[in-house]
């Protein structure tokens, strides 16, 4: 008997590579989605608050340039600078210096963690304290 | 329950296993990683962890880990990496076991599923230790270089697990 080939039944390892790039492609999709979402509902940001091991210790506006030293957990140092509207952290005592390697930040809800330091700055909207609108 | 080899041959797989994970743990920190999100790494000892988990099962793939997790910490990390690594080691592995135990994955799907596995660990692990809750912020980030990686790290276990053959198992 004659049957089109497409009409044979897949062989178990056929199956688990196409199970495998389903599960790949799911994976890339719910991460491309996230990213979307966050770049269509960004906002321009006011503020600058920066806070230490989980306490918020100070506030900067964006549309001030300043370079400004900071204490942060365990004597550790960080200096933030503003500049054009975008905030960074130009240098710090931190081992990996991550936190002066991330990208500058500027949008509502964008965050520049330094995990050794428990310093973490993020961006706030016009009305001070809150992020969710 | 060993893979269908003699206890000899198990003893001495594992123990290799470990070795070959631990040099790969070695040589992974000699190769920079160019990304600003910390935990982003090759994981490169995941191509034996897969082996093992395909070739004599998951009691054997997380002895092999936790081996290879302890030494590694010991001889190049510090008691925070031990801490974010053991989180990641201890997800990844039982998320890989799960998923060979479905059978309907080949290495490189599993792989990609422990790679990914392991960055969610490092980061819940480090947001309980230092309460700073933000980092979740790096998952994104961190999600899509598990995926990268582990699509490597999965062929080349892929790899390994149909050529290398074990004493008499032939599967």
């Amino acid at each position: 008997m004659l049957r089109p080939s497409s009409v044979k039944p897949m062989s178990d390892q056929k199956k688990r590579i196409r199970n495998d790039i389903l599960l790949i492609l799911a994976i890339a999709l719910a991460a491309l989605a996230v990213c979307c979402g966050v770049n269509f509902t960004r906002r321009q940001g006011a503020y600058v608050v920066v806070s230490v091991d989980g306490r918020d210790v100070a506030v900067y506006p964006l549309d001030t340039d300043i370079r400004v030293e900071l204490e942060t957990y365990h004597d550790g140092r960080n200096t933030i600078v503003i500049k054009e509207g975008c905030a960074c952290i130009e240098s710090a005592s931190c081992p990996d210096l991550l936190c002066v390697k991330q990208r500058t930040i500027r949008y509502v809800g964008e965050t520049i963690t330094c995990l050794p330091n428990r310093l973490v700055i993020r961006i706030e909207g016009e009305g001070g304290v809150d992020a969710v609108q | 329950m060993r893979g269908g080899i003699s206890k000899t041959a198990y003893m001495t797989t594992m123990g290799v296993a470990a070795a070959a994970a631990l040099a790969l743990s070695y040589v992974e920190t000699l190769i920079p990683v160019p990304m600003a999100v910390p935990g982003v790494k090759l994981g490169l000892a995941n191509i034996v962890t897969v082996f093992v988990l395909f070739k004599l099962g998951w009691r054997a793939a997380s002895a092999v880990s936790a081996v290879r997790v302890a030494l590694a910490s010991l001889l190049f990390g510090t008691m925070l990496s031990a801490a974010y690594s053991a989180a990641g080691a201890v997800l990844s592995v039982t998320v890989m076991a799960l998923l060979k135990g479905t059978k309907k994955f080949t290495p490189t799907g599993v792989s990609v599923a422990g790679a990914i596995m392991h960055n969610v660990g490092q980061i819940l692990m480090a947001m309980m230790i230092t309460g700073v809750e933000q980092i979740a912020a790096w998952l994104p980030m961190l999600i899509v270089s598990g995926l990268v990686t582990g699509i490597a790290v999965g062929i080349a276990g892929s790899v390994l697990v149909k050529v290398v053959k074990l004493g008499k198992s032939e599967d």
